[in-house]
C-alpha cells in the first residue's frame, strides 16, 4: 500500500444481471399504449432498453393466427418480457403465464396479480401463491411487489431472484412515494436485483431510483403518453445512466447546513452571533 | 410504369380505362364512387353475400373527429382529416354536423388537462355552457371539451348511403363474388385484412363495440369519456340507438367479445350517463381494423399501374376514405408521386 495513493472509495461495478443473464441497459420498456408500433419501435431503439414487456391479453393467445403485432415487438430485438398484466387471482396469472411461455418460448415472466382497478396495486398473497407455483413450473419470475420486506422474503424462498417493487401506483407518475421504505429494501437485499416497476412519471424520478442503488427502472406510461414518445425514451436512457453513475461514484449525502466549498480561512469567528444579540448578564 | 393509354390527352381514352375495385367496406365503396363519377367504368365485387357482412367498417362508430384525432398520428394527419371531413360534407347531406364532445370524472380530471393541452379546435366548457349544449349531462360533469368542428353517422346509414351513391354514379355492383375477376387495365384491392397475404406490414387490431337502444337518454353528438385504461365513445346513431365503443386491442382474432370487454364498454357508458342501465342491448360484436405500423392509411401502386392496394386506415376508415379515393384518382389520372399517401413499387 502506497501512502502517496489515495483510494477512490467509488462502489465496485457491478454487471447488470437477471437470472444470470448480462443485460446490457437498465432500463426496461413497456410497450402498452404507444401511439403506434412504429412510434413504439423507435422508442425502444431510443431507449436502448434490453428488455421490453408484454402483456399478453387472452384474446392473443385464442389462435395466435400470425399476430403481426406481436412479431412487431419480437423484432426490435429486445428480449420480451411477457406480464400477466390485468390478472386478479393467482389461478389467472398462472394461466396467463402459461400461455405467454407458449406464445413467446420464453419461461421469464413479469409476474403481476392485481388487488384494485383503482390503484393496482399488487394482491401480495395472490402474487406469492402465484410465484410458488410457477417457479416450480421452471419459470424466472419477476414479480411486481410493494416495498413490504416480509412479501419480498417471501418471494425470494419461493425462489425469485428479483424483486421489482413499485414506486408509486401503476400509472400515476408520482415517483418514489415511499422512499424510506425503498431505501430500507435496498439496504436489506444489497445483492438481489432490484426493478422499480411502476410509478415513474419523470427522468428524474428514474435517476433518484438509481441514485438510490436499484438496479434497474421499468417505465411504460411515461414514454408511451409523453408529447413524444422516442426523444422522451431517451431522456429516461440519460437519466438512468446518470443515476447509476452517481450510485457508484457515490453520492456526497446530504446534511442540514450548508458546507463552503471554498475555504473560509481568514474569517475565524463568522458563526459568532452579532454582538447586540448576546444574552446580558447584569 | 403507367398504361399508354393514361398519357394520351384524348380524354374518351383515359375515362374508357376499366377499373375492378375488390372489397366493398368503405374503402372500396369511396373507390368506386369516386371513380365512377369521374366516368371510370368501374366494377365492385365484394366477397360476402350480403352486403357489408365481412365489413370492418361496420363496426365502426362513424365520428368524423380530425383534431381530437391528430394527436396519435404523424403530422399529416390533421390536413388529410381535414380535407376528409370536407368531401364528406360536400357528398353526404345525411351528416350530422353536431360536434363532439370530450368529458372526464372529477378524479380524472389531469386527463382532461393533458387531453386539451394535446389537441386543438376545441372550447373548454364549463358546467353551465356543458348543460347548455348537452341538457342531459347538466350535473354529471364540471367541463367538457367541445370540438365544434366534428360530424358524425351511423355506420349501417353511412355504408348504405355510399353504396347507393356508387349505384348512381354508375358502379356495377355485385356481392358474393369470392374469387374477383381480374379483366380491367386496373385492379383496386380494397379487401382490408384480408389483404394481408400480399401486404407483409398490414396488421389486424381487434375493436369490440356495443349497439343500444335508450329511450331515456338523448345525446346530440358523440361523448367521448376519458378513462386511465379505456377510453370510451358513445355515438348517437338516432332512433334511440348508441353506439358504444371502442376497444383497441392488438390482435387479430375476431372471436366473440369478451366479458371484460362488455363489462368496460358498458361500465363507461353507465358512468357517463346513469339512464343507460336500462337501454336494451341490440347488438354486440368485434371487428379487425387494418393498419400499417404508423397506423396510417396507404396507397400502394404494383404492377405499373395495374394493381392498387389502398388498405391500413385504422380506425379512420370513415375519414381518409375520401381522400384515399382522391389520391388514387389523381394518380390514374396524372401519375403523380407526389401525393404522401401513394407509394409507387
Amino acid at each position: 500500500m502506497s501512502m502517496n495513493v489515495v483510494e477512490p472509495h467509488a462502489k465496485p461495478q457491478r454487471p447488470f444481471a437477471l437470472y444470470g443473464v448480462d443485460l446490457a441497459s437498465r432500463l426496461l420498456l413497456g410497450t402498452a399504449q404507444y401511439p403506434s408500433p412504429d412510434v413504439l419501435a423507435r422508442a425502444v431503439e431510443a431507449s436502448g432498453a434490453s428488455i421490453v414487456t408484454v402483456s399478453l391479453r387472452r384474446e392473443q393467445a385464442r389462435g395466435r393466427k400470425g399476430e403481426r403485432f406481436l412479431e412487431l415487438i419480437e423484432a426490435t430485438g429486445a428480449r420480451v418480457l411477457p406480464n400477466t398484466a390485468g390478472c386478479r387471482t393467482a389461478k389467472e396469472a398462472i394461466t396467463t403465464a402459461h400461455m405467454a411461455r407458449e406464445v413467446f418460448g420464453t419461461d421469464w415472466v413479469k409476474l403481476e396479480v392485481i388487488a384494485n382497478d383503482d390503484t393496482l396495486q399488487p394482491e401480495i398473497f395472490g402474487l406469492v401463491e402465484a410465484a410458488t407455483a410457477l417457479t416450480q413450473d421452471g419459470f424466472k419470475v419477476l414479480p411486481y411487489t410493494t416495498e413490504d420486506l416480509s412479501i419480498a422474503e417471501r418471494l425470494l424462498a419461493v425462489g425469485c431472484e428479483v424483486l421489482m417493487p413499485w414506486g408509486s401506483p401503476i400509472g400515476s407518475g408520482r415517483g418514489l412515494a415511499n422512499r424510506y421504505a425503498l431505501q430500507s429494501l435496498r439496504a436489506y437485499f444489497p445483492d438481489v436485483p432490484l426493478i422499480i416497476d411502476a410509478g415513474i412519471g419523470a427522468p428524474s424520478h428514474a435517476a433518484d431510483a438509481m441514485e438510490m442503488g436499484y438496479d434497474a427502472v421499468l417505465i411504460n406510461t411515461a414514454v408511451a403518453k409523453a408529447g413524444a414518445p422516442v426523444p422522451m425514451a431517451a431522456a429516461f436512457a440519460q437519466a438512468i445512466e446518470a443515476g447509476r453513475a452517481a450510485f457508484e461514484a457515490g453520492l456526497m449525502g446530504a446534511r442540514d447546513m450548508a458546507s463552503p466549498s471554498t475555504p473560509v480561512a481568514g474569517t475565524p469567528f463568522f458563526d459568532l452571533p452579532p454582538p447586540d444579540s448576546k444574552p446580558g448578564n447584569d | 410504369m403507367r398504361s399508354p393509354k393514361l398519357t394520351t390527352d384524348d380524354t374518351k381514352l383515359v375515362t374508357s380505362l376499366s377499373i375492378i375495385v375488390v372489397g366493398a367496406g368503405v374503402l372500396g365503396l369511396w373507390q368506386a364512387l369516386t371513380l365512377a363519377r369521374l366516368g371510370y367504368r368501374v366494377r365492385l365485387v365484394e366477397a360476402s353475400a350480403e352486403p357489408f357482412a365481412g365489413a370492418a367498417s361496420l363496426y365502426g362508430g362513424v365520428m368524423l373527429a380530425t383534431d381530437r384525432e391528430a394527436k396519435s398520428y404523424p403530422l399529416i394527419f390533421r390536413r388529410l382529416g381535414r380535407e376528409g371531413m370536407t368531401l364528406w360534407r360536400a357528398a353526404c347531406p345525411d351528416l350530422s354536423c353536431s360536434g363532439g364532445l370530450v368529458v372526464a370524472s372529477a378524479r380524472d380530471r389531469s386527463d382532461l388537462e393533458r387531453f386539451a393541452r394535446d389537441t386543438q379546435g376545441h372550447e373548454t366548457l364549463d358546467a353551465t355552457k356543458l348543460a347548455h349544449l348537452e341538457p342531459e349531462l347538466a350535473g354529471r360533469f364540471a367541463s367538457a371539451l367541445y370540438f365544434a368542428d366534428e360530424a358524425h353517422m351511423a355506420a349501417p346509414a353511412a355504408m348504405k348511403f355510399l353504396l347507393d351513391e356508387a349505384r348512381g354514379a354508375g358502379s356495377d355492383v355485385s356481392f358474393g363474388v369470392s374469387v374477383p375477376p381480374e379483366d380491367a387495365d386496373t385492379i383496386i384491392d380494397c379487401r382490408g385484412l384480408a389483404a394481408r397475404d400480399a401486404l407483409a406490414n398490414l396488421r389486424g387490431v381487434r375493436g369490440e363495440r356495443l349497439i343500444v337502444r335508450s329511450r331515456e337518454v338523448t345525446l346530440r353528438r358523440p361523448i367521448q369519456l376519458l378513462h386511465p385504461r379505456h377510453s370510451l365513445y358513445v355515438v348517437p346513431w338516432g332512433d334511440g340507438r348508441y353506439m358504444i365503443g371502442a376497444t383497441v386491442i392488438e390482435t387479430e382474432d375476431d372471436g366473440p367479445v369478451t366479458v371484460r370487454s362488455a363489462l368496460e364498454l358498458l361500465g363507461g357508458a353507465y358512468a357517463l350517463h346513469s339512464g343507460f342501465a336500462e337501454a336494451e342491448i341490440l347488438e354486440i360484436g368485434a371487428g379487425v381494423r387494418p393498419a400499417f405500423p404508423d397506423n396510417m392509411p396507404r396507397v400502394i401502386v404494383r404492377d405499373g399501374g395495374r394493381h392498387i392496394f389502398v388498405n391500413g386506415a385504422y380506425r379512420n376508415g370513415y375519414l381518409l376514405a375520401p381522400v384515399l379515393a382522391k389520391a388514387v384518382a389523381e394518380y390514374l389520372e396524372s401519375g403523380a408521386r407526389a401525393n404522401a399517401l401513394v407509394e409507387v413499387v
